[in-house]
């Protein structure tokens, strides 16, 4: 049996959102904050429920490579994350597992498909915290094994169209690996949307009366990337994607989303926003694509 | 004198992990090895390190754990081999850094967490140039949204810190020159600079920092980012030139330069060398105090709680031990203070009448931007001038009264000296300071009168 994709999911990594939820994994401890993004997740989680799946492919910014896409290839990890960025909030005991199978199946199709690739073996390596909260927030009981694959940013010396082109190319090679693997693969975005921070952090991070966007710019093109997803135009969201990450500093950037589009195959079936919101001032959604959805469209 | 040494040196793992897999490698291990010497045998007591692999969000971040250890992979070259570090932190150091680095306006924090990810540049700066932890260390992130003037504070606050606590630094700025790195896997053996413009740029940036002429290099950054894909934006340059003292009196030597995977990569070294001060251009983004948001965006988000800044009118005494600058007297035109202490005198600069922020010259400059002489009002810059000193000797917590001694300098004895003395006399009686007038050709902007001033110490 064919292996398929059973959800892609835009999966923002805000340590803030981990550090709200107070996990046991997590040393810091809140008080509340963030309840509609997180709330967004538990819709998330809710949906994905009837679906059960064997794997979660997770691509991540946080795990910066310039040469070529990189994939964790050992079967287990265990250490302690600490966000160099956010420090005071985030410091995550992790034990993950990794479909290596899966992980060198799809390093192969994208070799094969002219990409550059590489199997990390080094069993110090401490796995980034986009990764981890991704995956966190969408399976908080890590009973599933992961895929990651890192954030290439070889375009920074390109354009945006290039890193887009490379990124779309990743995402297929991703869904034919799958496909041929026989298994049922969760793929989350571990991207935000609009991203210019906030530089300075209050005395309380999860006091919410400092949480808005930090630009009203950033909210139109937020919400007009939003009404492109929820009306199944992502072609025409690929096409203004470069605009939208130079005009709102864009954490699409780092291809994440452009991934799972062109693993989900440019979907042109709507997608179901489970939330919105800001965090340190940049924009966050959670949202879900149903493959089987592009079904029920067709007819 | 806080700055005992400077030093560039690259921080991609490659000259400490694997140096024999590529003689350019090799050269920079080697470079390093130079370096380290000039290190031990220097005085410092302290390394700052400003690290472009270290970047910030929230302010300015300062590593204040005592003892960090962990065993580090860096995420990009990680078939090179595990790096496993134990340093030995100035905490103390780290917090006097934050303190002097809020006073100047900017956001700061130490942080201090146990498995907090120490960055690849850090880890190899440290175990290659101190790697017996001999001397205590703290590093500082680079902010992504810096820009150069905020930059330039950020490294002031770090000579301001080891002003105050007596120490003897050496600055380590841990960045690539150029920084486009290979995309594609490469023989470790080919290695070279990814291209041969930005390898004539390196060349460019090191023949300034070989002169000893740093602060000329930070200049240069500006243009060097545009041509040559600087490593962020070249801050790591901004920062050193600060902290050293925005000058070109170094003696410089590059002890290495090679591709590391791509990049420009140089292991240079700057001793403070007074034989070697050489003309400046004056720089006209250099900022004593933050004073707002990083303009990214437009500026300010309109609802968005504003930064603090300080009031243009409020003099603004900044951390340093004995000098004395303040935003409410005109910018200096050089490298200097406008007052120092020492023992029981204040020594206040040579001061015009320009007025701080504008430039402005009351009565009017004495000669256009070709050269001709203009008519100017002599009794209002002399007016304005010791304004401006009674500004500086009351930023220093002094006055008028306590002034002991002054020297005059005009342009015109013959014109100015009874306009002159009759404004004088308006501030001073004639129990007053002991004076010398002197003429002179020319003043370094176009003024009439500058008076230099010694004030009883507060």
């Amino acid at each position: 049996m064919a292996g398929r994709i059973v959800a892609g999911v835009l999966a923002p990594h805000p340590p803030h959102l981990v550090y709200a939820e107070n996990p046991p994994q997590n040393e810091p401890r809140a008080e509340c904050g963030w309840e509609t993004l997180r709330w967004g997740y538990e819709r998330l989680r809710k949906s994905l429920e009837p679906r059960d799946y064997d794997v979660i492919v997770v691509h991540s910014p946080h795990w910066k490579t310039v040469v070529g896409h990189h994939f964790l290839g050992l079967p287990h990890f265990a250490s302690k994350s600490v966000d160099p960025i956010f420090p005071n909030l985030f410091r995550f005991n992790y034990d993950l597992n990794v479909d290596v199978e899966l992980s060198q199946a799809i390093a192969d199709e994208a070799k094969a498909g002219g990409l550059t690739t590489k199997m990390m073996t080094n069993p110090e390596f401490r796995v980034d915290y986009g990764t981890i909260i991704s995956c966190h927030l969408a399976n908080p009981a890590w009973d599933k094994p992961i895929v990651a694959i890192s954030s290439n940013r070889a375009h920074y010396y390109f354009s945006n169209e290039v890193g887009q082109t490379e990124q779309l190319a990743l995402g297929q090679a991703t869904a034919r690996a799958i496909e041929k693997s026989g298994k049922r693969a969760l793929l989350l975005a571990s991207n935000s949307l609009s991203h210019r921070h906030f530089t300075e952090e209050g005395e309380l991070p999860e006091d919410m009366s400092n949480e808005h966007i930090y630009h009203h710019g950033q909210y139109l093109w937020d919400m007009h990337a939003l009404k492109l997803m929820r009306e199944g135009r992502i072609r025409e969201f690929l096409d203004e994607m470069p605009d939208f990450i130079e005009q709102s500093v864009s954490e699409c950037k780092e291809g994440s989303l452009t991934w799972l589009f062109g693993a989900l195959g440019i979907p042109t079936y709507p997608a179901e926003v489970h939330a919105y919101g800001t965090v340190i001032g940049t924009g966050n959604a959670v949202v879900e694509w149903d493959p089987s959805r592009a079904a029920v469209e067709a007819k | 004198m806080s700055a005992t040494l400077g030093l560039i040196v690259p921080g991609r793992p490659h000259p400490l992990l694997a140096p024999e897999q590529s003689p350019g490698w090799q050269r920079l291990r080697d470079g390093f090895e130079r370096a380290r010497k000039t290190l031990q045998d220097s005085d410092a007591d302290l390394l700052v390190l400003y690290s472009t692999h270290w970047p910030s969000v929230i302010g300015h971040q300062i590593q204040a754990d005592p003892n960090p250890t962990w065993t580090h992979v860096d995420e990009e070259f990680h078939e090179l081999g595990s790096i496993p570090y134990s340093f030995n932190i100035d905490a103390a150091f780290a917090e006097t850094y934050r303190d002097c680095a809020e006073a100047r306006g900017l956001h700061a924090r130490t942080v201090n967490y146990h498995g907090f990810p120490i960055d690849t540049g850090t880890i190899v700066a440290l175990k290659l140039l101190d790697p017996d932890n001999r001397i205590p260390a703290t590093v500082v992130s680079s902010n992504m949204y810096a820009d150069r003037a905020e930059t330039l504070v950020l490294g002031k606050a770090a000579r301001d810190a080891a002003d105050k606590m007596g120490k003897k630094a050496a600055f380590i700025s841990v960045t690539a020159l150029s920084n486009r790195m290979w995309t594609e896997w490469i023989d470790a053996a080919d290695d070279r600079v990814s291209s041969d413009k930005d390898d004539e740029w390196n060349r460019k940036l090191l023949e300034f920092l070989d002169a000893g002429r740093l602060e000329d290099a930070s200049q240069l950054m500006r243009t060097f980012t545009r041509e040559a894909n600087a490593d962020s934006k070249g801050k790591a340059f901004w920062w050193l030139a600060a902290a050293m003292g925005q000058d070109n009196g170094y003696a410089g030597k590059v002890h290495a330069y090679e591709g590391l995977w791509g990049t420009g990569a140089a292991v240079v070294e700057l001793i403070p060398d007074a034989n070697a001060a050489q003309d400046q251009e004056f720089d006209e983004d250099d900022v004593d105090v933050y004073g707002g948001d990083r303009n990214v965006l437009s500026g300010s988000p309109s609802g968005s709680p504003a930064p603090q800044s300080p009031s243009p009118a409020t003099p603004v005494a900044v951390p340093d031990p004995t000098g004395v600058r303040t935003d409410a007297a005109p910018k200096p035109v050089g490298p200097y203070p406008h007052a120092r202490l020492s023992g029981d005198f204040l020594f206040v600069s040579g001061m015009g009448p320009r007025q701080p922020g504008t430039d402005a010259i009351p009565g009017g400059p004495v000669r256009d931007a070709d050269g001709e002489p203009l008519d100017y009002d002599v009794a209002a810059q002399t007016r304005a001038t010791i304004e401006n000193i009674k500004t500086v000797l009351e930023a220093a917590g002094s006055s008028l009264a306590a002034v002991v001694d002054i020297t005059c300098f005009l342009i015109d004895m013959d014109r100015d000296f009874a306009t002159f003395n009759a404004v004088y006399r308006e501030y001073f009686e004639k129990n007053g300071p002991t004076r010398t007038t002197l003429e002179v050709r020319a003043l370094p902007t176009p003024i009439a009168v500058e008076l230099k001033a010694v004030a009883k110490a507060p």
